[in-house]
């Protein structure tokens, strides 16, 4: 191989770097540093002009490297690394050297310092360069296909606007039918729609959709592969019923003899049988068989389902199934579990039989709820006369979490509402500040304020059924301070809704483990970027959708769907996929297989090969971490463009004598 | 006889299991005998240093030299027979990366000389006495050699050609190097003589996903004989360090202290263990990392057992970040005094 040539380019800023490096003594300077041929200084490196530069050097000097001294990686490495393949250099053969961040900002009123920091700088770009290999991006065809995870609204949504755009979709959910909690809810805030009535079409547009194949009753239980070629198993649960003889007629469930409560759709409010649909908008239409409260399954007798049947579709054989899919990108929707209130115990839910989850007063106002949309207390008849609904339940407390559930405050605007119109009951809400953040939430907020409803700025303290006088006998007196007027009020009430605040699911731990995404110590899955790449992950081709990223509304969750969707089909759209060549590999013969690196890997891109006794990393699924370069005890996994040949000549690179620079008097005269 | 090359083998600063490792080749020692000219070996033949002074230079042909570099006397032997002879090798641990002598690394001359000469607990030197480097007595001056702040490598005192490392090396390994140089068939200069691959490779016992929940040491428990010491709790070093014992110590029960030292290409072996062992401790919190290091006493001088000078690191840090005094920059001056 013949002499390398480096070039090396000074940026300017502005004055954000000359304004405090000597960027042409820099330049200057750099022409001694090993195999430099031509070093040059310019305003915007960034701009067409200077990318020229650098363009033309390489074909004039027959440039085999090139640094350029201006700002972070972050911010242009792209550029450069662009401007090199275009005049025909391996983008890899670029090293940034970042003075700004690095030298100028932070040593702005020292300009000695600053130069002679920046001189270090760019001599360990210059040393590391001379050890850079050319590589190539890989590669990938995208598979088509995509799996939504999760058939709440957000879920629908994603799975609508791909199955649209004419691909195909499998829809995976755990229940027995899609629809989420927005199925469960009555009206929908701040305009008071119908749940139902909105939701339902999109259900039966999604159940209905050639694209879209649903898997209810099913749950994913792993996940191989990388963005464009995922390989996921999916179980299915046995139902117990033939999908393609059942028409949904529903003598199965009128015939069964056992009743069980319904602690899911109906949130413990309401029964459902041993075979069951969860409500009869269900999508798909098909029961379930619940197996651990079903006489046959216990006794081995009854069948009575079976003998009703018309179409002989109960099938008491039936097994799981397993079956796996190959899709290129994946869209996990899997919502969010309500605040149990029973952590708070000062509040008496599950012990004082007229306290209510938000949940339940859903279940309760709904019209197709177990009292037919009649708001009752827990003895199923009597109609309260009066109400306190209590907001961020579980929420903005830093007992249980910090954060802000997003949606109470117009959940609660909503009961209020809802309770006031339908038993003309007095309503107390318990706030610790309104936010009614979005549009017409703000309108709505004065709307109930004006049906009279009665606001008290204040944490609860207590919910109790100790009576002080004889105006609170019988009554669950609500103890708050009402920290506008300053003083402790105790209202007695006949009924107590608490407003409990959006968790991540329970298993979302689990979840982000076996789909390689992050997520934060509260749970919810992290995004890409909070402000600019909210539904992308750090796994390429993962992207995430509605309440399991944060809380959020139905607006904001639709949205999300709909962007995750958008996103998909732009990945699916370029057909392949390139992935970055700055990853690990293992030297085998070097690897002994000791396996300590098996587990650290984030992207599950090792595997462990038993009969050679050694690991491999997968190129595709590895994201150049580092964190298994950094573990090999036997420094078998080297790092693509980070090799302990680079990072050791950065190092003698940096420590080189650069001499003390004095600022030309001149200079600072003026 | 004199046709036949000729072998010198010298002891620096070490326990002198090296010479009972060459000892150890048993009735292959004859073989060794038989096609090499033994010229110097201080521990079985009766020579002076002025006779090996007097040598022309490369005269020997191979030399095994083993222990650190600790005082003057080990570095102008050092000197001496690298001048002499044509191939010098660094023989076990302790020339090779300084070893337990270089445990010394950890704390400074002075630190030693107070701990050994005054504080420790079986020590009554009410009159403080301790060595001098010149010392009058009838028959006139003695002198001993000045003693160093800092332990050193072989290498890091004298251009060295080849490595053999080990505590003491194998007999195994001792043979593949006489093999290598009867025959002629010498690894390309400065390399270690031996394999380029990890203890875990010789080792037999089932290896599985490595989560650590906390340590043992090795009289608290009895170890399953099938399975991975390191995977039960065991500190180990087998993963990082060079294979050619056969895994002796993991074979029966005792985690690899890292004798052999790291594979080609490591800049630093302690770093190398400490972060793989960092990388397997199942801990969420702070505190659990720190619950789980508090079943690993010494960590430093576990990672760093035998390969301590010649790491990055080298020693511990001066105090205050002072420079080199200039004791240490001419180790020729004066020993505590």
């Amino acid at each position: 191989m013949s002499e390398p040539r480096v070039g090396i380019y000074v940026c300017h800023c502005g004055h954000n770097i000359a304004g405090a490096v000597d960027v042409e003594h820099l330049s200057e300077w750099a022409l001694n540093l090993p195999h430099v041929v031509v070093a040059r200084n310019y305003q915007f490196m960034c701009a067409g002009t200077g990318q020229e530069l650098i363009e033309n050097d390489i074909g004039e000097y027959g440039l085999t490297h090139i640094v350029v001294a201006s700002c972070s990686p972050h911010m242009h490495e792209k550029t450069f690394r662009n401007a090199c393949e275009r005049a025909g250099l391996n983008a890899y053969l670029f090293e940034m050297a970042n003075i700004r961040e690095h030298a100028s900002w932070v040593h702005p009123n020292n300009r000695s310092a600053a130069t002679s920091k920046a001189k270090a700088l760019v001599s360990a770009a210059v040393h590391r360069v001379l050890k850079h290999q050319a590589l190539e991006p890989m590669r990938v065809d995208i598979l088509p296909a995509t799996l939504v995870v999760g058939g709440g609204i957000a879920g629908i949504q994603a799975a609508l606007e791909i199955a649209d755009a004419g691909y195909p979709v499998y829809l995976v959910e755990r229940e027995p039918s899609i629809g989420g909690h927005m199925a469960q809810f009555d009206k929908t805030f701040p305009t008071l729609d119908c749940a139902a009535c909105i939701l339902t079409p999109k259900m039966f547009d999604a159940g209905a959709h050639p694209n879209i194949t649903l898997l209810t009753y099913a749950e994913v239980e792993q996940v191989e592969g990388y963005v464009g070629n995922f390989h996921v198993t999916v179980r299915k649960k046995a139902r117990m019923i033939r999908e393609d003889l059942c028409t949904g007629c529903g003598t199965c469930w009128e015939k069964c003899p056992i009743k069980v409560v319904d602690t899911v759709f109906e949130a413990g409010l309401g029964y459902r049988k041993a075979i069951y649909r969860p409500f009869p908008q269900a999508v798909p239409k098909y029961p379930v068989v619940d197996a651990q409260n079903c006489t046959y399954f216990s006794t081995g007798k009854c069948k009575a389902c079976e003998r009703f049947c018309p179409t002989g579709a109960i099938d008491f054989e039936m097994q799981d199934e397993i079956i796996t899919l190959d899709v290129g990108n994946i869209i996990l929707a899997t919502g969010y579990d309500l605040f149990d209130a029973r952590r708070i115990p000062e509040y008496g839910y599950g012990r004082l039989p007229n306290v209510f989850t938000s949940l339940e007063f859903e279940r309760l106002t709904n019209a197709a709820g177990p009292t037919g949309g009649k708001i009752t207390l827990r003895d199923g008849e009597t109609e309260p006369q009066s109400v306190a609904i209590i907001h961020c339940v579980g929420s903005r407390d830093k007992a249980y979490n910090e954060y802000c559930s997003a949606i109470c405050c117009m959940s609660s605007l909503k009961f209020a509402h809802l309770a006031k119109e339908k038993t003309h009951a007095e309503i107390y809400n318990f706030y610790i500040d309104m936010r009614p953040i979005a549009k017409g939430y703000e309108e709505f907020y004065h709307r109930i304020l004006a049906e009279g409803v009665h606001f008290i700025r204040g944490r609860v303290a207590e919910i109790t059924d100790e009576a002080y006088t004889t105006e609170e006998q019988g009554k669950l007196v609500v103890v708050a301070e009402d920290t506008l007027i300053g003083r402790q009020r105790r209202i007695p009430v006949d009924m107590v809704i608490l407003a409990a605040g959006l968790e991540p699911r329970r298993d979302s731990q689990n979840v982000s483990h076996m789909f390689g995404v992050g997520c934060g110590d509260s749970g919810f899955f992290t995004e890409r970027h909070p402000k600019l790449d909210p539904v992308a992950t750090v796994t390429e081709g993962i992207y995430i959708a509605g309440a399991c990223q944060g809380p959020k509304d139905i607006p904001d969750t639709v949205a999300q769907g709909a962007a995750a969707a958008a996103r998909v089909l732009g990945v699916i759209s370029q057909k392949q996929v390139q992935l970055e060549p700055v990853r690990a590999s293992i030297d085998e013969s070097r690897c002994s297989g000791c396996r300590i690196c098996n587990n650290l890997c984030p992207y599950n891109a090792i595997e462990y090969l038993a009969e050679l006794g050694v690991s491999r990393v997968n190129g595709a699924l590895c994201k150049g971490c580092g964190t298994c370069v950094a573990a090999c005890p036997s420094q078998a996994i080297t790092g693509a463009h980070f090799t302990f040949e680079q990072i050791m000549a950065e190092i003698d690179g940096i420590l080189i004598d650069a001499g003390d620079y004095e600022p030309n008097p001149i200079e600072i005269l003026a | 006889m004199a046709d036949k090359p000729k072998l010198a083998l010298y002891w620096a600063s070490s326990c002198g299991g090296c010479e009972i490792a060459v000892l150890g080749l048993h009735e292959k020692i004859l073989d060794v005998a038989a096609a090499f000219d033994i010229v110097f070996w201080p521990c079985v033949i009766d020579i002076k240093y002025a006779d090996v002074e007097a040598m022309a230079p490369g005269s020997i042909d191979v030399c095994l030299f083993n222990g650190a570099i600790r005082n003057d006397e080990n570095a102008r032997m050092a000197h001496i027979l690298r001048e002499k002879s044509k191939v010098l090798i660094a023989f076990g641990a302790c020339a090779c990366g300084g070893a337990i002598p270089g445990l010394a690394n950890f704390s400074s001359r002075e630190e030693m000389f107070e701990w050994i000469y005054f504080q420790s607990p079986t020590t009554e030197n009410a009159a403080r006495v301790f060595p001098q480097r010149h010392t009058r007595v009838d028959e006139g001056e003695l002198e001993l050699p000045a003693f160093w702040n800092t332990v050193k490598s072989l290498s890091q005192v004298v251009p060295v050609d080849y490595y053999l490392p080990g505590c003491p090396p194998e007999v195994q390994s001792i043979e593949l190097a006489v093999q290598a140089l009867v025959t002629g068939e010498l690894p390309p200069s400065g390399a270690v003589i031996g394999l380029n691959i990890a203890v875990c490779d010789e080792c037999p016992r089932e290896r599985k996903d490595k989560k650590i929940k906390r340590f043992y040491r090795p009289q608290e428990i009895i170890p399953n004989p099938d399975e991975c010491l390191l995977d039960q709790g065991l500190y180990c070093a087998g993963v990082a360090t060079r294979a050619g014992c056969n895994a002796r110590c993991p074979q029966v029960g005792i985690g690899c202290r890292g004798c052999y030292g790291p594979l080609d290409g490591v800049y630093d072996h302690g770093a190398r263990l400490l972060s793989a062992i960092a990388s397997i401790i199942d801990a969420d919190t702070a505190e659990d990392v720190e619950a789980v290091l508090e079943t690993l006493p010494d960590p430093a001088g576990y990672f760093y057992r035998y390969y301590l000078p010649q790491s990055l690191l080298r020693r511990k840090a001066r105090e205050n970040g002072q420079k080199k005094s200039a004791a240490e920059k001419k180790p020729a001056a004066a020993v505590a005094d």
